[in-house]
């Protein structure tokens, strides 16, 4: 089990981006963490995965556990041996190797296993069909299944997937979502970052809902999904009075604050 | 905005040189400060031995010196960082365009002798020294352009090379690799005539009270010169040229999208930078006297590049604290190696203190070497080489936006502290 615990991360020494976060990743789990932009949705990513140095970040307060042990100040590459993969925002492929080379780099820490990467193609039909297919040359839905693969060939028992669905038309979007839960139903818990929250909440076991650094809601899907808020601004439907759609600034603090803690 | 001082309600404000009063009257009080070094010289006042008070070193002819070539260093980085830091165009042949700069002025601006000189006095060199390496930058951008980041660094590696080995060859104009060539004096005439009107290389009085040195005056004249390529620098960056520069250096593709021609751009940012490099040389030729051809080389490029980056790449602030850093750095490492030896010499605590680092004869070990030859050990220069060395690698890695960066965290961390929650 993933468990972040009381996260505060700043930039530079400057900026304070998450302002205490707690929040589970229990096994064999689905769990969507949505918000708007700038949120710091990513930020929370890089603090589990330990990519917060290059980006001159800092962990100043809480910790992250997975499975009980502190991996706070792991190596990025140390969490990954300990079953955490995440898979990028805007995929980060290989693009100069061919689609079998960007899965054989994918299993490197479990060394080259050709039942693995069977079982990756037998998700991704597509894929093996262009297998010897030079990665920068697929096309953006096949980009992201191969990030997506390639994650997948450590065979991790945690998935993590960063916007997966950014750029990718309805029907693929709808294809990523089914794929993402075949993949849980095999039994991989799955941390999901999203902006497409409609397609989030449908696999997700549960939802956290982030701002500006906070989480301001958490619960099932079905809770948020009947929320007003969410309804109003997640997934564009109703709002009160005549408003048709509204961004979330439009609304004054101690309404907005109201209603969440309602 | 009473009672909101750093609150910046539009653009024109956001971009102006100044932001706020008390940046302008500690600008102002730097400036004058910079005006005021060679009157703190005894007797720069009127008679006997009156002058303003203020550390009299700086007046010295050995420091004028120095702060003279801070200044033509700082003009040549802020062509680099032009180059390099607003349009994002990695070079390394900046010592040629120095070394272009400086044989125009020694032809245009060198009397008539053993080899070629025009004798023309300095409002015609001096301009003309910018002049014609902005001409040959336009000349040769068009190879330079259509190449990016590493393959561009080579192409203008190559130009210090062919540099050398020109003017190495051409020894009518730069007298060969043996005896070199004299510059111009710092002299203003209107034309040809025997008496200058102002020599700003001889001592002399000026407004009938104002005593100064050579050096002095020298140290005013590139001063008013540094200044004013500052303002220009500063002006190109907020301008519509500057933020098309910033552009392409952000990402190429996209400014093509937003309308910014490329091609022009990348032209007109080695045009600029030729021009302060071409000025910037001609200064430091003149400066030093005499020069050879192989002055002008790859370290001269590599010196102006650790200036930008020590100071932090697209700043003009940044540019003006890196060369203080590298052309000031020598000097104290040499005036601490001499306080080393001094109270190794007259014992006390202090001797105790250095005693493990010092080595002063054959038998003593010791990191630093006080005299060089009989003793083991790293003399003075090559400590200095080191501590260069690894300020620059420590730089780039810790605060790679520099000097300029190190100032930027330390005024937002004070601004952002204590974080609200």
């Amino acid at each position: 089990m993933l468990a972040v615990e009381n996260l505060e991360v700043v930039y530079n020494d400057v900026v304070l981006v998450l302002r205490g976060i707690s929040l589970e990743v229990p096994d064999g789990s689905v769990v969507a963490l949505l918000g708007a932009n700038g949120a710091g949705k990513t930020t929370t990513l890089r603090a589990i995965t330990g990519l917060l140095d290059i980006h001159e970040g800092e962990v100043t307060k809480g910790r992250v556990t997975w499975n009980g042990e502190n991996i706070t100040d792991l190596d990025p590459s140390r969490r990954v041996g300990l079953g955490i993969s995440q898979v990028m925002e805007t995929r980060r492929i290989f693009g100069e190797m061919t689609v079998d080379e960007n899965l054989t780099a994918g299993g490197y820490v479990r060394g080259g296993d050709t039942v693995i990467r069977d079982k990756v193609y037998s998700l991704f039909p597509q894929l093996e069909e262009r297998r010897r297919s030079v990665a920068g040359y697929l096309s953006g839905g096949e980009q992201q299944m191969l990030a997506i693969g390639r994650a997948m060939m450590q065979q991790p028992d945690l998935l993590i997937l960063d916007e997966p669905s950014l750029g990718l038309a309805p029907r693929l979007v709808q294809e990523v979502r089914d794929i993402i839960a075949e993949i849980n139903e095999q039994g991989t818990s799955v941390l999901l970052i999203e902006q497409n929250a409609m397609m989030a909440l449908s696999i997700a076991h549960h939802g956290y809902i982030m701002e500006t650094g906070k989480l301001v809601m958490d619960g099932k899907p079905e809770k948020l999904l009947a929320d007003d808020d969410v309804r109003e601004f997640y997934l564009g439907i109703g709002g009160e009075g005549d408003g048709g759609r509204r961004s979330f600034r439009d609304v004054k603090h101690y309404k907005r604050r109201k209603r969440w803690l309602s | 905005m009473r009672g909101r001082p750093l609150l910046v309600t539009n653009y024109a404000d956001d971009q102006a040189m100044l932001k706020s009063t008390t940046q302008t009257v500690m600008a102002g009080l730097f400036l004058l400060f910079l005006v005021c070094i060679p009157l703190f010289a005894p007797g720069a006042i009127g008679g006997g031995e009156s002058r303003i008070p203020g550390p009299t070193f700086l007046a010295g002819a050995d420091w004028l010196k120095l702060l003279s070539e801070l200044g033509i260093f700082a003009m040549a980085a802020l062509g680099l960082n032009i180059l390099s830091g607003l349009a994002g165009q990695v070079s390394l042949g900046h010592a040629f365009f120095m070394g272009l700069g400086a044989y125009t002025a020694a032809v245009l601006g060198s009397g008539p002798g053993a080899l070629w000189g025009v004798g023309l006095p300095i409002w015609v060199w001096l301009p003309m020294a910018g002049l014609i390496p902005a001409a040959v930058g336009i000349v040769i951008s068009p190879t330079a352009v259509r190449v990016r980041g590493l393959y561009l660094a080579i192409v203008t590696l190559g130009l210090v090379f062919i540099g050398e080995y020109v003017w190495r060859n051409l020894d009518f104009i730069t007298g060969g690799s043996q005896s070199g060539r004299n510059f111009p004096a710092l002299q203003v005439r209107l034309w040809r005539e025997e008496e200058a009107l102002l020599d700003l290389e001889a001592s002399g009085t000026w407004l009938g009270f104002l005593n100064l040195s050579g050096e002095g005056k020298f140290y005013l004249f590139i001063l008013a010169l540094t200044v004013l390529f500052v303002i220009v620098a500063k002006n190109i960056q907020r301008s519509r040229v500057g933020r098309a520069f910033q552009a392409i250096r952000d990402r190429d593709v996209a400014a093509e999208i937003m309308g910014v021609d490329e091609f022009r751009y990348k032209t007109l940012a080695f045009a600029i930078s030729s021009f302060y490099a071409g000025v910037a040389g001609a200064l430091l030729a003149v400066e030093v006297g005499r020069t050879i051809p192989e002055q002008w080389d790859l370290l001269l490029s590599v010196e102006i590049i650790a200036i930008v980056l020590i100071g932090g790449a697209g700043s003009i602030s940044g540019v003006l604290m890196g060369s203080a850093f590298v052309v000031l750095l020598p000097r104290l490492v040499q005036d601490f190696g001499n306080l080393l030896q001094q109270s190794a010499a007259s014992g006390g605590v202090l001797a105790t203190i250095f005693d493990p680092i010092l080595s002063t004869g054959p038998g003593d070990f010791g990191v630093v070497n006080l005299s060089p030859g009989v003793a083991p050990g790293l003399g003075i220069l090559q400590l200095n080489t080191l501590i260069y060395g690894l300020l620059i690698i420590a730089f780039l890695i810790f605060e790679p936006l520099g000097l300029y960066g190190v100032w930027v965290r330390i005024r937002n961390y004070w601004k952002g502290w204590p974080f609200t929650y």
